[in-house]
């Protein structure tokens, strides 16, 4: 494995697997323990450095680094650092000097973490950077549809909703393609990027026509700031084209599962009736996202990679 | 140091047969075989071309405002060792050009570092605010005799106020040489949009909203019997659409950058912002129709779009980074790659191309004159056959955002004569 996990990209077959690999072996040896408490990473810090607000994140990887006994600061720079005052690269300079293992990584500016990269010697790990990547949530989803499932290879997902700005589509495009999986995209056209046509995957833009071929449907939040910039008409209008509900989720074939990210918009992309059903990973996804960044961490920082 | 009379041997001039060229009280004064001159100084310029001192259409001196980024003085410097004789100087200062009094003090600053001819470029609109015209004629009359206008960084996007500021500068016979940037298609915008802004996740610069304007503002000059020049045109569709404007006889003429005929957006993929600039780095298949339009005319001259900036404004996210990169020291030297190298040019035709025509839009007089008897001795000389990589560190501009950094370049200006005075000798800056 690489140093860093700045991109779903920096993670071949092989690696991605042993990733989800490990996460099974972790949650095989925390499974009935009383203590779910590692011993993997005394002495070693994990800096959780989030320069927007996303307390689901940061929350799962200080348990992820707590649960392998890892010293955990959390550095929450909330807003831009230049707005802050220190630059980027000052902060990056502070934490190295304190002896940072790893620096988990959060920022409104797609390509931060890989600025971070290059100065600091620790591992940078992406924890979501604007509107390119999250790949460790690509990693538990990944891990979620193979426990569920069974398998990932041959398995055809639906991605729905706003891929234009969403971190967490691109990395799962990038990984699903890497492990198999079949990837179809369906939003509005305005909400899909200009260069999709290069990308590993099927567009749609008619969500009925797609329900019956997906073993996965993962559904992507629509952010609030999208509503009123013309990406799409009215709230009901994406609802009603795009959005999951009762009558969409029978079309599904009987096995198949419906996931969320989180945060959801209940009633907007997603009915609570799908969320709260059987179909539904939404609960199962946070707690395989605890699982995914102990492996990660482990691997990255005290794991035999090889 | 500087003496009355120089007398450079064995020169190439255009890359043509050696001769001698014998500099006199800021003129050619003869070309030869074999000249004699006894109180000249002598430059054995053995295996050297001799071009017309370069001319740059698009140079950010920073000064006033930003002197920790680049000032009139290091900025002619840098000038100078790229070849330069005369630079325009963009109007985006702190306070903006955009009164007689700013443009004054900008050309005095060039008079006394001289090094270069400093041509101040006055602002079209009050603060670059797309709102009010300047006072565009106050600027022609005072003493820096501004000729060419633009809101460089800024669209001209109200057309109404375009189409005004084309006409009003006939009196003068100015030009407004326009940023083509449609403001409403570029919110947010971080490079070219395409397969990689996707990939990246990057706001996409669509090549749209510079054609868009380009295509505009040529019907605007056309209606009103107007000149027009675009700034740094980037895309094959902006080539496309000055050159079908070029054929229905409109004014317009256009430039292109340095950077714009070498680099392609894959340089973004490190996300490293020495490459962010504005308008973006484009497709190979761009740089492709770039070429082949500078080739063929269409597009009139190489600007450097110099845009010096503090490290602190580049070593940080991307987003939060100024665009713009350095470009006067190695303009000919990218020109040489891209054009000479390639056989798309040959030395008259990229004297032409970054001397003549420069030189001509500006209306600069003393410059981009030829080689002749009587000219006034503005030359560059220059090594053909060296190769060099770059070095941030030994660039004179007090700036670092070359994009060329450890990247391997032809030619080296050897030396650089103002009016018969070498402001470059040996490659090193004569102040």
């Amino acid at each position: 494995m690489k140093r860093h996990l700045l991109s779903a990209a920096d993670l071949d077959l092989g690696d991605a697997t042993l990733i989800l690999d490990t996460t099974t072996q972790i949650d095989a040896a925390l499974a009935g323990r009383e203590v779910k408490k590692l011993p993997t990473l005394r002495g070693r810090t994990v800096v959780n450095l989030f320069f927007e607000d996303s307390t689901r994140t940061r929350i799962s990887f200080e348990l992820a680094a707590k649960r392998l006994s890892a010293d955990v600061i959390n550095f929450a720079a909330k807003g831009s650092s230049v707005s802050k005052g220190e630059s980027l690269k000052d902060t990056a300079l502070t934490l190295e000097a304190m002896g940072a293992d790893a620096i988990v990584c959060r920022h409104s500016a797609s390509g931060a973490p890989h600025r971070l990269a290059e100065w600091v010697q620790g591992s940078v790990i992406n924890a979501g950077d604007g509107t390119h990547e999250h790949p460790t949530q690509a990693l538990l989803d990944a891990y979620t549809i193979r426990r569920r499932l069974g398998r990932l290879d041959g398995v055809r997902v639906t991605i729905v909703g706003d891929v234009l700005h969403s971190r967490v589509a691109r990395s799962n495009v990038v990984l699903l393609d890497t492990l198999g999986a079949q990837v179809t995209l369906v939003a509005p056209p305005t909400l899909l990027p200009v260069g999709v046509g290069s990308w590993p995957v099927e567009v749609s833009y008619d969500l009925d026509a797609v329900l019956a071929k997906a073993d996965v449907v993962m559904m992507l939040r629509v952010q609030q700031e999208r509503m009123n910039a013309s990406y799409f008409p009215s709230v009901r209008e994406y609802s009603r084209r795009y959005g999951l509900d009762a009558r969409r989720m029978a079309l599904l074939p009987e096995d198949a599962i419906v996931m969320h990210p989180g945060p959801m918009n209940r009633g907007m992309e997603i009915a609570a009736e799908v969320a709260d059903s059987v179909r539904s990973t939404i609960v199962e996804q946070v707690s395989n996202g605890l699982s995914v960044r102990m492996a990660v961490l482990y691997l990255l920082l005290g794991g035999d990679s090889k | 140091m500087s003496s009355s009379a120089w007398l450079i041997r064995g020169v190439r001039p255009y890359g043509e047969d050696a001769v001698d060229l014998l500099l006199r009280d800021g003129a050619i004064a003869e070309i030869g075989t074999r000249l004699q001159a006894d109180d000249a100084e002598v430059l054995d310029a053995g295996g050297l071309i001799a071009l017309p001192g370069l001319v740059d259409l698009h140079t950010h001196l920073r000064e006033p405002g930003r002197e920790d980024a680049e000032t009139v003085q290091t900025g002619s410097r840098a000038a100078a060792l790229g070849g330069y004789t005369a630079v325009h100087a963009m109007a985006n200062t702190d306070p903006v050009a955009d009164t007689a009094g700013v443009v004054e003090q900008v050309w005095r600053l060039g008079r006394e570092a001289g090094l270069v001819d400093v041509a101040p470029v006055g602002a079209v609109t009050v603060g670059l605010a797309g709102a009010h015209l300047a006072e565009l004629g106050a600027m022609a009359d005072s003493p820096a005799r501004v000729r060419v206008f633009s809101d460089d960084g800024f669209c001209v996007a109200d057309p109404a106020l375009m189409r005004r500021a084309l006409e009003y500068v006939k009196a003068f016979d100015g030009v407004i040489a326009q940023h083509a940037e449609e403001p409403r298609l570029t919110q947010g915008a971080q490079m070219h949009e395409g397969e990689l802004s996707a990939r990246l996740g990057l706001a996409g610069w669509p090549s749209v909203a510079e054609e868009a304007i380009i295509a505009r503002d040529v019907l605007l000059a056309a209606h009103v019997g107007s000149r027009l020049h675009v700034c740094h045109v980037s895309t094959r569709g902006s080539v496309d659409i000055v050159g079908r404007a070029k054929a229905d006889g409109v004014a317009v003429t256009c430039e292109v950058t340095p950077h714009h005929l070498l680099l392609t957006d894959e340089c973004v993929t490190g996300y490293d912002p020495l490459f962010k600039v504005n308008p973006p780095l484009r497709t190979a298949e761009d740089v492709e129709a770039l070429r082949t339009g500078l080739a063929n005319g269409t597009i009139d001259a190489i600007a450097t779009d110099h845009a010096p900036h503090a490290m602190e404004d580049k070593e940080c996210e991307w987003a939060m980074a100024r665009p713009g990169m350095l470009g006067l020291e190695q303009a000919l030297s990218v020109a040489v790659e891209a054009m000479i190298e390639t056989g798309l040019l040959d030395w008259r035709e990229l004297a032409d191309r970054m001397s003549v025509r420069p030189a001509r839009i500006g209306q600069l007089d003393g410059h981009g004159q030829p080689i002749e008897v009587g000219r006034p001795a503005n030359l560059v000389l220059l090594d053909p056959d060296v190769r060099r990589v770059v070095n941030g560190a030994d660039l004179a501009s007090r700036a670092r955002n070359t994009p060329y950094a450890q990247r391997e370049l032809p030619a080296r200006v050897v030396a650089t004569f103002l009016r018969g005075r070498p402001t470059v000798l040996d490659a090193k800056a004569q102040l």
